[in-house]
């Protein structure tokens, strides 16, 4: 797994750290239900938590397509807006993955090392910092097929890729076990990347629709109801896709089951 | 090297795709399975992890020495009785083969399956001045008889269905096209070689690794064709590229070990022969290819793509690739290796290649050599955005989205406006909607009534100021 060593660290956690909001842009605009639902979720843990207004976006469409230099204003932008938080914790795995690991064509002054080294992803930050043991308000009597993106799996090590052997784990499934009534289903490729890959769903269009249509039928093969995911832009490509062909499955974010809503 | 138009790897994808509804699941399923019983292999091993390091840095040592073991394995080599033959690119390994063959009157060659060949255009060059080229690897010569290249480094004609091969063999070969069983197709193909084996004047073969301690090369098949290639002719001649060295016999206990396990899910692979020197009354000669290989041994970013042992497995876990076919890459060398190979030959025909990728990762998780290849394949990228072969489209939309997201009272702005004014996804994220491919087989997500941020203004006015 290529991690730096930056995405590794144990510092303690303190109740009264500064938590920084990161509302990925496509969450702000088409998905404005998870970002409440995490906000909500972190606050009743009784953290003090800010929403930097000006936020808009981590880079990395322009950033995955190799675009540095229209890549560069935006990764400044996002380290001016969070430098002065503790940690920075945001419901998108790709998004924090671009964060952490792909912050690296702007000079590593402190406050970009600062703000790579404390950017969260949601699961991970409810798993390995908070280390939360229950969600009592949580209730899910549903069948649940957990997809985890690639990157939060590959770049964040949310769980254990299945090329890499050794003991398994999966920090989604462990949050979401603790859910009552929600039954989790498995499935046969659980981290076969669907195709969404950011510009590559339009620039490689046959080829992400018949990987997200696989992968449909995969969760609908094991009769899961909804699929849950840290990551809603693997899931905006599933969805468009399950919709065209009219197939019938629910697709939500982690946090609005963690949460209990909003749906 | 050829100015070409850049290969189109999505086009030619969604060709293999839309077909018909059987190759391209065919292809994902028989790849997968492989994939399946490569998990398992290594599952098996406790020391896999251990073994991929162990590997990656005999490789990385050997790299960075290679001028020391490259003169080790010549000198070894030659005294058991090798030639050693050094080109420098694909047409001087090209006219060392043809004058071998020609001083010898050989007029009929039959060779097994090397991509290094391949990547030299061997074959045709040698037909050109009249000397037959046959192929012995079943896959490979599927392949040549359909007048196409290999479409996996491993399985070369994995994008056929057996029907695709009872056909093709009806054609060339005479067999009956309505038998596609596939124990009769292979029995069929075996009787018409025999006969090119025996009347084959040279053998030529690949090298799988070169050991230097010894000068000997190994090659591995399950067909054991390599092996009568390379014993029943007077002469045999193999192609190796000079990234193929490793130090000592006893590293072949790590290499071994990995290969046929990354490849095919099996321990090991039917045959793993060991070439040293010529076998009594025949004569060996081995051709140490650069070909670009120096040079990108020179490139920081790129260089460990040189330590791949041609495995397949990153090709055989690609989601891309097995929805694509290999012959959708238009390249010598398909998949994730591929897409980082194939630029260095050619940046421009090739600089489409690193945008046929989702980025997942897998193919550096699966790599026995533990090749950065998904890191790589972002850094390539990088290079065709310099060098300004980003498809325009592409170019245009992230200028203006490189500037709007550099600054909020503009994104703000265009958020407020797009709200009202467009019930779909904003246009930064879909582009040119008149054109743009999303609608052809999804749905288009909706834009909110109300977004995040506005949401948050109503209902956390309290904290809206905690920084600005």
């Amino acid at each position: 797994m290529a991690i730096p060593d930056e995405a590794t660290n144990g510092k303690a956690f303190s109740p009264d750290m500064k938590i920084g909001l990161f509302i990925p842009c496509y969450i702000d605009m088409i998905y404005p239900e998870v970002g409440i639902a995490t906000l909500e979720l972190l606050e009743r843990f009784g953290l003090n938590v800010g929403y930097p207004l000006n936020q808009t976006c981590c880079g990395q469409p322009m950033s995955n397509s190799g675009d540095e230099a229209n890549a560069a204003a935006t990764e400044r932008l996002f380290v001016e807006n969070f430098r002065g938080y503790d940690c920075i914790v945001g419901p998108a795995g790709s998004c924090v993955k671009q964060v952490r690991c792909h912050f690296d064509t702007l000079p590593q002054t402190d406050d970009v090392r600062h703000v790579r080294q404390r950017t969260y992803e949601l699961v991970e930050f409810l798993h390995d910092v908070l280390k939360v043991d229950s969600f009592p308000w949580a209730e899910f009597p549903h069948s649940v097929a957990i997809h985890n993106s690639c990157s939060s799996i590959r770049g964040l090590a949310i769980a254990k890729p299945s090329e890499i052997m050794g003991a398994s784990f999966d920090k989604t499934e462990a949050l979401l076990s603790k859910v009552k009534r929600l039954v989790l289903v498995p499935v046969d490729r659980p981290d076969d990347c669907f195709g969404f890959g950011g510009t590559f769903c339009v620039t490689d269009e046959a080829v992400s629709a018949r990987m997200g249509l696989d992968k449909v039928h995969d969760h609908l093969r094991h009769g899961a109801e909804y699929v849950v995911s840290p990551d809603m832009s693997c899931l905006m490509h599933q969805q468009g896709v399950a919709r065209r062909a009219g197939l019938d499955l629910k697709y939500i974010h982690v946090a609005q089951v963690l949460n209990a809503g909003p749906f | 090297m050829s100015r070409a138009k850049e290969v189109d790897p999505a086009a030619e994808a969604a060709l293999f795709i839309l077909q018909d509804q059987v190759h391209e699941p065919m292809h994902d399923r028989f790849l997968w399975a492989t994939m399946m019983r490569r998990d398992e292999e290594a599952a098996a091993m406790p020391e896999w992890e251990e073994l991929r390091e162990i590997a990656s840095k005999i490789k990385e040592h050997t790299l960075t020495h290679l001028d020391h073991y490259l003169e080790e394995f010549e000198a070894n080599a030659t005294k058991r009785g090798a030639h050693v033959h050094w080109a420098l690119d694909a047409a001087e390994h090209n006219n060392i083969v043809y004058s071998l063959l020609h001083d010898r009157g050989v007029k009929e060659l039959i060779k097994s399956k090397s991509m290094l060949q391949e990547e030299c255009a061997m074959t045709p060059f040698l037909e050109k001045r009249g000397i037959r080229v046959v192929e012995s690897d079943l896959g490979e010569r599927i392949q040549q008889l359909d007048g196409q290249p290999p479409s996996h480094i491993v399985f070369p004609a994995i994008h056929k269905t057996r029907q695709d091969v009872a056909q093709l063999f009806a054609r060339t070969i005479g067999t009956d096209p309505g038998n596609d069983d596939p124990h009769f197709l292979t029995e069929a193909m075996r009787n018409n070689a025999r006969p090119r084996f025996l009347a084959a004047g040279a053998g030529m073969t690949g090298g799988n690794f070169a050991i230097a301690e010894t000068g000997t090369f190994m090659v591995c098949t399950n067909e054991g064709n390599a092996d009568i290639g390379a014993s029943v002719p007077p002469l045999h001649i193999a192609s190796i590229g000079i990234e193929k060295l490793i130090p000592r016999v006893e590293d072949m206990g790590v290499f071994l070990r990995l290969l046929a396990r990354s490849a095919e899910g099996a321990p090991l692979t039917q045959y793993s022969s060991h070439f040293t020197g010529p076998r009594k009354g025949g004569e060996l000669h081995i051709v140490l290819v650069d070909n670009g290989r120096s040079r990108r041994l020179g490139m920081p970013d790129f260089w460990h793509s040189l330590k791949c042992i041609r495995c397949g497995a990153c090709m055989n876990t690609c989601p891309v690739y097995r929805r694509s076919g290999g012959l959708a890459y238009g390249a010598t060398y398909s998949g994730p290796i591929g897409v980082i190979l194939d630029p260095t030959f050619d940046e421009f025909k090739y600089s489409e290649l690193p945008f046929h990728s989702t980025l997942c990762g897998s193919c550096s998780d699966v790599c026995p050599v533990k090749i950065d290849v998904s890191d790589q394949i972002l850094k390539w990228r990088r290079v065709m955005a310099k060098k300004g072969y980003l498809p325009l489209a592409k170019r245009l939309s992230f200028a203006v989205a490189g500037h709007v997201f550099g600054h909020p009272a503009e994104y703000h702005a265009m958020e407020n406006v797009a709200g009202p004014a467009i019930d779909y996804a904003p246009h930064f994220l879909l582009y040119d909607r008149t054109w743009n491919p999303w609608g052809r087989d999804r749905e288009l997500p909706q834009l909110a009534k109300e977004t995040f941020r506005q949401w948050y203004l109503e209902n956390r006015s309290e904290h809206a100021n905690v920084q600005h």
